[in-house]
């Protein structure tokens, strides 16, 4: 079993914990992402027909529409929303849209964390702490 | 974040308890982006619809819970209040004058008439489209606004020179409500340079060319700043709304420049942030790569639905239209919807483009498209548009094929039912 660390900057308060999904390619709420069940549906994207629901979401930020943030609070209300983000470009959509998904949130690692979490990961978010504790069986 | 009397005024409840939500929001938002105060704005445009079906149960309870959950992320119910500034409302997912042919119920048309008249009377001018600056909204250079609309965003920025990132729809309602949003991203000047030189090689000129070059553009920079140069013609209105809209589909470009056209670019060096000199080349190749992912997704010649008019079609775009369509009639087994604000349906009506639209057997919409509407007509697999961010966004959301192309190229396949085109 290997543990890793992973400081950084937070981004909505709070502590979680959960399975890593990764997604290597940005999202895009509104026509990217299904938030009835929470499951990416944009073409062409790696992780098309992937659920991030319940898990710790790892992307590199937002793109697209506008309507970003309200993909996400729909998520929220559906129950189909992560129990938490880590995300490594800040940008309007991706601040509002994690604030409004409430669930724990950071960016801005002393690490790359595409390069220490694998989908699969068992991963600690304690935002409240600026760490990300990264657990591999 | 440091906050002046007024603002902490209105987050301790002065000001009532909406605007002490608000102004919570705005805390949250702008702690979460790293920013250390608040900017004064007088220009929002943001959505405070109700028809869609994850919105009606909110708006069943009152409007003013809808309002509070999703324009504020309030748990509590608070009275919805007069905007504070100028405000208008986006593009919805519902033409209330032309649903049934849309195929969209009358009880969701009646939800999203309850909204514009409950919100229109608080100060939300109900422009229902994607391209405000269209219809008269038009803000100033360095005027700071907060907007959404992804395409609406890019052409704040980039070619009025205004100042504002894409907001959301709870940024919005909440900045509509204190005339504040953090002073963060493309409200700090420095933010605004270019990050790349983005050079095209093969000639960029008319819609489509523009819509391919911003598809690329997108794809190349992702969410960066690219300066634009090369074989460019100069641009009007109609071919930088193509641009933009592309480029925030396939990527997120927010500002771009191009030296002695947009108002922030006098010249190459002044358009550019000290130190990028990272040069892209925009060539033959990529522009038949950007088509060919426009059109991937199309697997039979058979076009049951032309659409035109994302974003929202210019007067210039409808005329032209028409006259392609005027003494011609569209194929038995295709549809054809083209897309206007609200206010330039008036117009077409007036200058009888709107009947010569409805002889050839199309149809002229406002205040919706399809695939925010997430409506095509029945049993449409393949759809023919003009539109880089429709032929991108429609496959994923909607499951049909779309080919992309010219204006010409899209009526004619109106016509014949198929589609014939190419790239020149």
């Amino acid at each position: 079993m290997s543990v890793v660390e992973i400081r950084g900057r937070c981004v909505v308060p709070g502590v979680a914990e959960g399975a890593a999904f990764v997604s290597p390619e940005t999202i895009s709420g509104w026509g990217g992402i299904d938030s009835r069940t929470g499951t990416i549906v944009e073409m062409r994207h790696p992780m098309r027909g992937q659920s991030f629901a319940g898990k710790v979401l790892l992307f590199p930020g937002a793109k697209g529409s506008s309507g970003y943030s309200h993909f996400f609070h729909l998520c929220r209300v559906n129950g189909t929303a992560p129990v938490a983000q880590l995300f490594t470009r800040m940008t309007a959509k991706a601040a509002l849209g994690c604030v409004v998904t409430r669930v724990p949130a950071m960016t801005d690692f002393d690490r790359d964390p595409f390069e220490l979490i694998r989908p699969g990961d068992h991963v600690r978010v304690d935002a409240d702490a600026g760490l990300v504790t990264v657990t591999r069986p | 974040m440091k906050l002046t009397d007024h603002e902490q005024a209105m987050l301790q409840g002065d000001h009532g308890p909406a605007k002490a939500r608000a102004m919570d929001l705005l805390l949250r938002y702008g702690r979460a982006l790293g920013a250390e105060r608040l900017v004064e704005v007088r220009n929002v445009a943001g959505t405070w619809n109700a028809g869609s079906p994850a919105l009606r149960p909110y708006a069943d309870e009152s409007m003013d819970r809808l309002f509070s959950k999703f324009n504020l992320d309030s748990d509590e119910v608070v009275e919805t209040p007069q905007a504070e500034v100028y405000t208008c409302q986006l593009i919805h997912g519902i033409d209330t004058r032309n649903n049934r042919l849309m195929g969209v119920p009358d009880e969701a048309a009646d939800y999203q008439r309850r909204a514009e008249a409950f919100f229109g009377r608080r100060g939300v001018s109900m422009f229902n489209t994607c391209t405000p600056y269209q219809v008269g909204n038009v803000p100033v250079k360095g005027e700071h606004c907060a907007w959404m609309e992804s395409s609406a965003v890019v052409y704040c920025n980039a070619v009025l020179g205004a100042r504002t990132n894409t907001e959301g729809r709870e940024s919005t309602g909440a900045a509509s409500l204190t005339g504040r949003i953090p002073y963060w991203g493309f409200h700090v000047p420095e933010n605004r340079l270019g990050t790349h030189v983005l050079e095209a090689e093969p000639e960029v000129r008319g819609i489509m060319e523009w819509g391919l070059f911003g598809y690329h553009a997108g794809e190349a920079v992702g969410e960066d700043i690219p300066v634009l140069t090369g074989r460019l013609h100069q641009p009007g209105l109609i071919d930088l709304k193509h641009f933009g809209a592309a480029g925030a589909s396939s990527g997120g470009i927010e500002m771009y420049h191009i030296p002695g056209t947009t108002p922030e670019a006098p010249g190459l060096e002044a358009a550019l942030r000290p130190g990028a000199h990272e040069r892209l080349v925009y060539t033959a190749a990529d522009r038949q790569r950007a088509w060919e992912n426009l059109n991937h997704s199309a697997s039979s010649d058979d076009v049951d639905f032309v659409m035109l008019g994302c974003p929202h079609n210019a007067i210039e775009q409808v005329w032209t239209a028409a006259k392609l369509l005027d003494g011609r009639r569209v194929h038995e087994n295709t549809e054809l919807w083209i897309f206007t604000p609200r206010a330039l349906k008036d117009t077409a009506d007036l200058n009888g483009y709107t009947e010569v639209i409805e002889r050839a057997g199309g149809h002229l919409l406002s205040d919706t498209c399809p695939a925010i509407g997430r409506v095509v007509p029945k049993g449409t697999r393949t759809v023919a548009t003009d539109s880089a961010k429709q032929a991108h966004y429609l496959p994923a959301i909607m499951g049909v094929g779309c080919h992309f192309g010219s204006v010409a190229q899209c009526v004619e396949a109106a016509i014949t039912g198929r589609w014939r085109g190419g790239l020149a």
